[in-house]
């Protein structure tokens, strides 16, 4: 618990720091007008009154987003836009993203909330036959680009089998949608605003253990970060890390350590897992030849064994060592036993040595 | 103490009268709505409730805030319901109790709901059997124009099915499914709707498509998969969708539009459009969650759509009796608090006004409607079954030649003095040469470039789908004797 307090303080410090150092492109619209140091329910709130205060034809609605919603991310929004945009509707997610379909097919802004994402699968049919298809079937006379659906994800320290888990990867296994993952306050806003402007349906997953633990500035204005694009959030030569959305905290603190043992390690954010940036982890696995990839969903079929394909593809010859993968386990998510299930720093720092020993 | 338990029944009604008047955005509803039919089928009329409010709906969004507050009451139909219910009876028997949801007497008698009404609920028809009207029938007037061209796409729907079908049997499309004995269904459904009623179909409804004027050539092209088709070659045959026609694009997953057509019907509430949406599932397709999700969310955000339910009998090979245990369709509607009614699919005529009293209901009380069609699947489920497997050959003669819905709307149109025998023949003659030609120039005509296969996955294709169209172009090169040589690459 002592561990995941620090890590709060340290987002607002390495992340804040990092941002600055912008590498890719990423980071070029965050500059330092007014900013306010908010956590990330609130960074999310703000994208959220924001993207309906630009658009007469947004939506929110899903379970609870009236009163604010489980996690607060919908506060004052059904105050200041009225009930017919803000709303709640019955607990049936296969309700919500099909009827969120149907209003983003009429050219509106829907944007969903399914309350975990360890709920979203009644809602998988409407996502993977209906939404990721609705374009293309239609031969683009119809789409459902204004779609975004958002859901908490992730260990949250209690959450068990069914407030914990990270189903990314099977969303990643969809042509035709996008899955974006923020890993803090001021990232989630820039990208929630650019899921959803984008012309394409997208999932959204927050990491709830974020929501109140990650505080850092974030601008007050308007402002969008660009989907498919990776960030290079820290440089270093021997060793490339890949995660994204709370992983990241946990992989920076490896980083630090490694340091110390001379490691110097290059921690990359991807942002977006569909379609993800092949391009800047190449470039970067070409400078270190070593890579590893971090995320709490279970090992087997993890969105993790999609990036090491890619990368033995392409930069093989210059791999010093077996593409490593540091994951949660092929177990249901467990209660008392998470913090043997969870990727622990240890566990990245002890996976970053013995790649770079190999 | 708790005396508000003993405010008379009367008093409770006007009380809630004068709630359900105030100020409400998107159309009161009378108490004594459910009535309503009756004054619906007023030939030419609207449905009069005096209560249109909404026609005087705020356009500020800002303002729904509080106005909305009422509407939470509106909401609970069953408190209205129990005020009518109890305008009649006196107080000492009933006392009530309160909870979330609203007031309900009480009762100390033990009483199950029976699961089966002792009646089934009647079926709305307006010509019999032989096609003759049905005397003192309600039903909503058809020109002679819109009879002859509703008669004139029924039988087209019957040649292009017919046609098709047999193209599919020579191997010359890959797949088909017939509308066969729901001519009736596809056609006065959509003559009874305007061009800016959206339409969620299922997949036996291409009626609606040919009656808004999708060409015989669309649907040839769409079937042979050609670059002509809107589609661009993706689908199977039969997923028809156009834009223009308000047609949205089928898919073979089955009631999955369903929830789709409340929020696009919520859309249109939210424009303020004079239209509906009309969105069709079969017997079998209400089985599935989404049929439930589908329902339930157009009540709670009271959305302007129609949910036409054609029960044919049959899904595939699995009769209704495997199907559900209730009376039909329609006795669901209530379960979400949805207006409905059950018609005799197989009457033209009937479907007709049904379709009109819905729209108007549904556009001008902005709320949900459920249809149930009674009728009856003549053709096999789709090129791919036989169903004489699973049923009796003479059931299908029967339905077939006794109650074929063409055959009944000629002899009322012909009774009329309309139709003739001699415009039959001309008009079978000249659809069937049009279908063929249509499906030879369909032939005829290339197929899509290989360039569209990998285009509208996104709104542009990310890098992967460059790479990968690139790398399959280079493979195609190598082995061209593996792709079909009518694609261009």
């Amino acid at each position: 618990m002592a561990l995941r307090n620090i890590i709060g303080k340290r987002i607002g410090n390495g992340i804040g720091l990092v941002g600055r150092r912008s590498l890719s492109t990423a980071t070029c619209d965050v500059e330092n007008r007014n900013s306010k140091s908010m956590n990330l329910y609130s960074a999310i709130n703000q994208a959220l009154h924001l993207a309906l205060e630009t658009d007469p034809r947004a939506f929110v609605f899903g379970e609870d987003v009236s009163f604010g919603g489980v996690f607060r991310c919908t506060t004052g929004l059904a105050d200041r836009f009225g009930k017919a945009r803000v709303f709640n509707t019955p607990l049936c997610e296969q309700g919500i993203v099909g009827f969120g379909i149907g209003l983003a097919a009429m050219g509106n802004r829907a944007i969903a909330e399914i309350q975990f994402a360890d709920y979203i699968y009644p809602a998988f049919d409407q996502i993977v036959n209906e939404a990721a298809k609705f374009r293309y079937r239609s031969g683009n006379q119809f789409n459902c680009g204004g779609l975004t659906i958002r859901a908490p994800y992730g260990a949250v320290g209690h959450g068990g089998h069914y407030h914990s888990q990270s189903p990314e990867a099977f969303f990643c296994h969809v042509p035709g949608i996008k899955v974006v993952i923020p890993r803090s306050p001021r990232q989630a806003k820039g990208l929630l605003l650019s899921c959803i402007r984008d012309p394409n349906p997208v999932v959204f997953f927050e990491p709830k253990w974020l929501y109140r633990l990650a505080v850092e500035e974030v601008p007050e204005h308007d402002y969008m970060l660009p989907l498919s694009e990776a960030e290079v959030i820290r440089q270093g030569s021997d060793i490339t890390l890949v995660g994204w959305g709370a992983q990241l905290t946990i992989m920076e603190q490896a980083c630090i350590e490694a340091e110390k043992d001379g490691i110097s390690c290059e921690l990359i954010d991807l942002k977006t897992l569909m379609p993800w940036d092949k391009e800047t982890v190449e470039a970067s696995v070409r400078k270190t030849g070593r890579v590893l990839i971090s995320h709490e969903a279970p090992v087997t079929g993890g969105f993790g064994a999609e990036i090491s394909a890619s990368i033995v593809e392409r930069c093989f010859l210059r791999l010093e060592a077996p593409v490593a993968r540091v994951c949660g386990l092929d177990t249901p998510f467990p209660l008392v036993f998470e913090p043997f299930y969870m990727p622990s720093k240890n566990k990245v720092l002890d996976a970053i040595k013995a790649t770079v020993d190999y | 103490m708790a005396n508000w338990c003993r405010i008379s029944s009367r008093t409770i009604s006007n009380h809630v009268k004068t709630r359900v008047n105030q100020g409400l955005p998107w159309g009161a509803v009378g108490i004594n709505q459910t009535s309503g039919l009756s004054s619906a089928l007023n030939p030419g009329g609207p449905v009069s409730d005096g209560n249109w409010r909404y026609q005087n709906r705020l356009p500020v969004p800002r303002n729904r805030a509080t106005l909305f507050c009422n509407q939470r009451f509106e909401s609970t139909v069953a408190e209205k319901q129990r005020d009518s219910f109890l305008s009649s009876e006196s107080d000492d028997d009933h006392q009530s109790v309160d909870f979330p949801g609203g007031k309900v007497s009480y009762i100390s008698k033990m009483n199950f709901i029976s699961e089966s009404s002792q009646t089934r609920v009647p079926c709305y028809r307006v010509l019999d059997d032989d096609g003759e009207l049905i005397t003192d029938s309600d039903f909503q007037q058809v020109s002679k124009e819109v009879a002859v061209k509703m008669y004139s796409n029924m039988v087209s729907l019957q040649i292009m099915d017919t046609i098709f079908y047999e193209a599919q049997r020579q191997g010359r499309i890959s797949f088909y499914l017939t509308s066969a004995g729901e001519e009736a269904i596809n056609i006065a459904s959509a003559a009874a709707l305007t061009e800016q009623d959206i339409i969620l179909p299922q997949y036996r409804e291409p009626g609606v498509l040919l009656w808004r004027g999708f060409s015989l050539q669309e649907f040839a092209d769409q079937c042979l998969g050609n670059k002509a088709d809107y589609g661009k070659g993706r689908q199977m045959p039969i997923h028809y969708g156009s834009r223009k026609h308000n047609f949205f694009t089928i898919s073979s997953p089955i009631a999955t539009q369903l929830p789709q057509a409340a929020g696009i019907a919520y859309s249109l509430k939210m424009d303020n459009k004079k239209a509906c949406v009309v969105s069709y599932i079969g017997d079998g397709g209400t089985s599935e969650g989404d049929f439930h999700a589908g329902l339930n969310f157009a009540a709670v955000v009271e959305a302007p759509v129609i949910f036409f339910c054609r029960n044919n009998g049959w899904a595939i090979s699995t009769n209704v009796s495997e199907q559900f245990r209730s009376d039909g369709i329609v006795v669901k509607g209530r379960a979400y608090g949805i207006r409905s009614i059950r018609v005799d699919g197989n009457d033209a005529l009937a479907v007709y006004s049904a379709v009109s009293a819905a729209r108007e209901m549904a556009i001008n009380e902005q709320r949900p409607i459920l249809i149930e069609a009674l009728t009856y699947r003549v053709g096999h489920h789709s090129t791919s079954d036989d169903s004489t497997k699973y049923r009796q050959l003479d059931e299908i003669v029967y339905w077939k030649n006794a109650r074929d819905p063409v055959n009944r709307f000629r002899n009322w149109v012909q009774n009329c003095g309309w139709w003739s025998e001699q415009q039959e023949t001309q008009l079978r003659n000249s659809v069937r040469k049009q279908l063929l030609e249509a499906i030879q120039v369909a032939e005829k005509t290339e197929k899509p470039p290989l360039s569209e296969m990998f285009s509208d996955v996104y709104d542009y294709p990310p890098t992967n789908l460059e790479e990968q169209e690139n790398h399959l172009r280079e493979t195609v090169r190598r082995h061209p004797d593996d792709y079909p040589a009518d694609i261009s690459v």
